[in-house]
């Protein structure tokens, strides 16, 4: 239908041209050509001073209409730092602007009207001036001076690269077609190492370095991303198929994202999105229901949301790469960042992809110490039947008595906390399962409690406070029928034997 | 003082003119006969300024085209496009259940991608540097051709060629190139990034090799003409501003266009021989490529020097259009001939030292920035010196409100609006916010976009006798003229507020964003007054064929009453333009009004006063 009108009018156009083409024509032949071009020239400078005046009152309105969309105008103020510079720079250019733009356009038509050519009326010969010429590249040269040099002072101050010693957050952005990733750098605050050929949409869309303990507490954030008010951000920037561009338009912030090469940019979020809901309830294109069909659900200032958008080209979803980012108070943030739980240790941790798998991590380390600190402490105060702490970090090969290395760090902190409590006297044990025979089964556990003993000894801890003994398959904790109960039941234990503080 | 000159033309051409035997030579004029040698490869440049117009013309339809079919995705993104899907096909999606079609994303984005390479390539670059550079300099140098008629033809036809590959790619199973009309790699590398950098962009970048060389050719070609064949007198200081126009334009071109070919080459490397020059570090697909090491930055390098002159290749030889037929019709001298001169050389070459002002945002160093925010700005000097000088023209006039002049008078205007725009968005700091908005979208449409348009309505208004002895109908096209100014503001005088409001460019629809998707009723607004312009230019394409046979006719030589050389050929010029002798040249060509002489041509000689006055 749309289609027919199209071409019918399309047709009608011409059909309508030619006509007019033709009445002209002949109007030239009755009143003379003279005459004709009289007049239209007179009707045409009359134009011309309407056009004028109705363009220029229609950039005024329209401007007026549209006031709210204005960098530094209406409801849309920068939410951050640097964001109030740059908008009273362009306020700044407005102002240098606008006078030429309304002064060129009054002469340019208004000379059109006034100096049309009208029987009796002279050009005047004026074909140059020096003085003039000197006025007109003086000033826009002074005026360029000014705003140059306004331009440059705000952006290398907005520019600048944090310095490594100040305070700062640093989370990742990575654009791929056609969504966003975002990663925390977790406790430590410092964001992994990552490699492109690494990336397994599975289980490493971003390609980190699990060998790298930096990425061990980064994390993935799904959903709305969270950042504190009034806390610088260093957000690195990165893509890994095409060109993207990190663009949040509220915090006037855009930066490419090339794959292959990081950018950033540093910006301190100053509003957070409790308090730019707040301002746009002032206004009433935001006093609208959110969702058409339903009135009485919440309105449009209630809903707002900083957008996380894309600015270059980067294929047929382009459009679509959307984030929500929530800027909250320090708490808020803290505790956010506190639920979020990190990608390796969800994802990675002990699967076959896992450079640590089988060990322990620093982190966990740490960890361990505390809970055997903590178990300890509750053992020697505790009844008779609960003073055996499980010692899950001695590890010994299928059939044989030897300490691996990677029990040192539970050994180290066995031997810390006897010396620290010197009334304590303990029994430390072996036990295995039922696989195999029961005679070698005691022996060996016996000489895995010996192995553990003596090792306490060599730490200092006096011989006369340990004693050992080797239950073999006597005293399961669990059922000897699956291979996990198995694995419960070969353990070393530590058994607080007496305290003679108390 | 005033002494008011007589002269007869024919009698004083005769006796003063340079007589080059130009009539003894019969051989010239074997290449013309026939009709395939006179209209198809033919080596006159005036009929070769015809097919660039034509064609040049053509491209526009399309392209204008193109952009009406986006703008309707844009403004009415519910709306059934079904009645479309004769013309596009299965870019039209079909819901089979509704019925109702929608755009595929993928060819919404050719749709721009193809709108913006045709209109700045063909339209703008051959279109109008081919017409009128190929018209003028031989008719207003004294010229009886080009310096090499046949490279001219070549240069057509390469640009022909160009155009036939360019327009076969919007044929391919794949759709033509979609990655934007910059050409961004990784994205126009990669097939797997988009099926438009398949088989699409192959065709694009040999198209665009094709035009790279018909634009050198015609370029040496335009040089050669102007240094080595103007007619005796016609120095340097006495070439219309047209002449210096096209001279500087065809100098820009044939810098940066080899910069372009060789970034151009370097992504057909890294497309089809596996080298690593823009590529680096990607996974796309499930898969990680090889590609290490390049840079994408380095294509953004080689592609912007030659884009930033670009846009200066566009809109000079629309300056030096519209400075004449300002002069002319104003019955005035241009004011300031020297200073419009220097701010065109000085504009040349502030050109090509702010190419990365395009890439603020790009990840280039910051400090780098600092230099190409001053030149950028600079460049506001010399553009603010010619529209004064512009301005100061019309002053005092004694103005003939033609067509074409209402066309050079509107460009004043646009030049003016999209050029403050500039100030904004070269200052680095504000352009954070505004680079890849709709700001920048109205910025350039007005400024390079539009007014370039306007300066090449203007030429073919005033120069459509010259080229078919008609004039073209002054009610249809005022009618143009208002319709086109009044569209153009409509259409991108509202795009400013979405661009600060942070709208970016090369969406396909706006409502995945709560921030973006406000502008409803400016985008409806905006789809049609864009239908109605593009209605007016239906209108201009009716006047321009029905003139051509049915126009009012070209009675005398001169019917301007104006100074250039090109007005003293017989009106169906020949094969070498002058039958004779080339008039000989005397003066500058704005001797317009001076003392009581409504004009003096360049090839009257100076008066004995004139001679003591310039001695002085």
């Amino acid at each position: 239908m749309i289609g027919f009108l199209i071409v019918g009018i399309l047709v009608l156009i011409g059909v309508i041209a030619v006509q007019i083409g033709k009445v002209t024509d002949l109007a030239g032949k009755i009143r003379g050509e003279e005459e004709v071009q009289r007049r239209s020239n007179d009707r045409s400078a009359v134009w011309m001073v309407i056009f004028m005046v109705v363009f220029l009152v229609f950039c005024v309105v329209s401007a007026w209409y549209y006031k709210d969309a204005m960098l530094g105008y209406g409801p849309h103020i920068s939410a951050s730092a640097h964001g109030g510079t740059l908008d009273s720079l362009f306020n700044v250019t407005l102002l240098a602007t606008v006078p030429v733009f309304i002064l060129t356009h009054i002469l340019t038509f208004w000379y059109a009207y006034k100096y049309r050519d009208q029987p009796g009326k002279k050009a005047t010969f004026f074909s140059h001036s020096n003085k003039l010429e000197i006025i007109w590249t003086g000033i826009p040269a002074i005026v360029m001076t000014i705003l140059v040099v306004q331009g440059l002072i705000a952006w290398n101050d907005i520019m600048f690269d944090v310095d490594p010693e100040e305070d700062y957050i640093e989370i990742e952005a990575t654009g791929s077609q056609f969504l966003w990733e975002i990663r925390y750098p977790g406790a430590d605050n410092k964001l992994g190492t990552k490699n492109f050929k690494l990336i397994n949409p599975a289980n490493n869309p971003l390609g980190q370095d699990w060998s790298d303990v930096k990425n061990i507490d980064d994390v993935h954030v799904s959903g709305e991303f969270l950042l504190p008010v009034n806390q610088k951000v260093r957000v690195r920037i990165t893509a890994k198929d095409v060109l993207h561009n990190f663009d949040l338009p509220h915090f006037r912030l855009k930066m490419d994202a090339i794959p292959g090469l990081p950018t950033y940019f540093v910006f301190t979020p100053t509003v957070t999105t409790e308090e730019y809901r707040n301002n746009l309830k002032d206004y009433p294109e935001y006093q609208v229901p959110y969702d058409d069909t339903e009135p009485d659900g919440p309105q449009r200032w209630e809903m707002f949301n900083y957008e996380l958008a894309c600015a270059e080209l980067c294929g047929k979803g382009h459009y679509s790469m959307r984030r929500v980012l929530r800027i909250v108070s320090e708490e808020e943030y803290n505790k956010w960042l506190k639920e979020q739980s990190s990608y390796y240790m969800t994802n990675i941790r002990n699967t076959d992809d896992d450079p640590f798998k089988g060990n322990l991590l620093p982190i966990e380390a740490e960890e361990r110490a505390k809970d055997l600190g903590l178990e300890v402490q509750k053992a020697i105060t505790a009844d008779d039947f609960e003073r055996s702490i499980r010692l899950t970090n001695l590890f010994f090969d299928t059939g044989s008595a030897t300490l691996k290395e990677d029990s040192n760090y539970e050994l180290d902190n066995i031997a810390d906390i006897l010396s620290r409590n010197v009334g304590v006297n303990i029994e430390i044990s072996g036990h295995t399962d039922n696989t195999g025979d029961s005679g070698s089964n005691d022996i060996l556990s016996s000489q895995r409690a010996k192995n553990v003993v003596s090792y306490l000894v060599n730490k200092g801890i006096s011989a006369t406070r340990l004693t050992d003994a080797g239950y073999g398959q006597n005293r399961p904790l669990d059922t000897n029928e699956t291979s996990e109960g198995r694995q419960n039941n070969r353990r070393i234990e530590m058994r607080i034997t007496s305290n003679n503080k108390i | 003082m005033a002494s008011i000159i007589t002269y007869d033309e024919k009698k004083l051409i005769k006796e003063d003119g340079f007589d080059d035997h130009f009539h003894e030579h019969h051989h010239g004029d074997k290449y013309q006969t026939g009709f395939i040698f006179k209209y198809i490869f033919s080596m006159d440049h005036k009929i070769i300024a015809r097919q660039f117009l034509i064609t040049g013309m053509i491209w526009a339809i399309i392209g204008a085209a193109m952009s009406i079919v986006f703008r309707l995705q844009l403004g009415f993104p519910e709306e059934s496009l079904a009645w479309l899907k004769p013309i596009l096909g299965r870019w039209i999606l079909l819901n089979e259940e509704t019925g109702i079609g929608t755009l595929d994303p993928q060819f919404y984005y050719a749709l721009v991608t193809m709108h913006g390479t045709i209109i700045v390539f063909f339209v703008l670059t051959a279109g109008l540097s081919g017409t009128f550079s190929n018209l003028l300099i031989p008719l207003q140098v004294g010229a009886r051709d080009m310096a090499s008629p046949f490279l001219n033809m070549l240069s057509y036809w390469f640009f022909f060629l160009a155009g036939a590959v360019m327009m076969y790619s919007l044929f391919l199973n794949t759709g033509p190139f979609s990655g934007g009309w910059t050409g961004y790699p990784p994205l126009s590398a990669l097939p797997q990034a988009s099926s438009g950098s398949a088989g699409g962009m192959t065709l694009w970048l040999v198209s665009l090799v094709l035009f790279v060389v018909s634009v050198l050719l015609g370029g040496i070609n335009y040089i050669t003409t102007i240094l080595n064949l103007r007619t005796k007198g016609m120095s340097l200081w006495k070439m219309p501003l047209t002449i210096w126009a096209f001279f500087v334009t065809a100098i820009i071109g044939l810098l940066s266009f080899p910069v372009l070919a060789s970034g151009f080459f370097l992504l057909m490397f890294d497309r089809g021989l596996g080298t690593s020059f823009y590529l680096s570090d990607i996974f796309i697909a499930g898969q990680a490529l090889d590609y290490v090491g390049g840079s994408p930055i380095l294509y953004q390098h080689l592609f912007w020097f030659l884009g930033h002159p670009e846009v200066y290749i566009i809109i000079l030889p629309a300056m030096g259009i519209v400075s004449e037929v300002l002069s002319v019709h104003a019955r005035k001298p241009v004011f300031g001939y020297k200073a419009m001169v220097y701010s065109i050389l000085a504009i040349a070459f502030l050109s090509f030292i702010v190419w990365a002002h395009h890439m603020f945002m790009s990840g280039v160093n910051p400090f780098l920035s600092n230099f190409f925010v001053i030149f950028t700005l600079i460049i506001a000097v010399p553009s603010a010196v010619k529209v004064f000088n512009w301005i100061t023209t019309l002053w005092g006039g004694q103005i003939r409100l033609n067509s074409a002049m209402l066309f050079a008078i509107g460009f004043i205007s646009l030049f003016v609006s999209g050029g403050l725009t500039g100030i904004f968005l070269g200052n680095s700091a504000i352009d954070i916010q505004m680079h890849d908005t709709y700001f920048v979208v109205a910025h350039f449409h007005i400024v390079m976009g539009v007014a370039a348009m306007f300066g090449m309505f203007a030429g073919i208004y005033h120069w459509f006798p010259k080229m078919f002895g008609r004039f073209m109908n002054e009610t249809l096209g005022k009618i143009h003229f208002w319709m086109t100014i009044i569209g153009a503001y409509a259409i991108f005088w509202p795009m400013h507020y979405l661009g600060m409001a942070g709208v970016p460019r090369r969406y396909y629809r706006f409502d995945s964003f709560e921030a973006f998707e406000q502008f409803t009723a400016m985008n409806q607004f905006i789809t049609i007054a864009a239908i109605i312009t593009f209605g007016a230019s239906i209108l201009f394409v009716v006047n321009f064929f029905y003139s051509m046979n049915y126009g009012k006719k070209q009675k005398v030589r001169n019917p301007y009453g104006a100074n250039t050389l090109e007005w003293t050929t017989p009106i169906e010029a020949g094969h070498g333009n002058w039958e004779g002798k080339i008039p000989s040249v005397h003066r500058w060509p704005y001797d317009y009004g001076k003392d009581g002489n409504e004009f003096i041509p360049q090839y009257v000689p100076l008066t004995e006063e004139e001679k003591l006055e310039e001695s002085h």
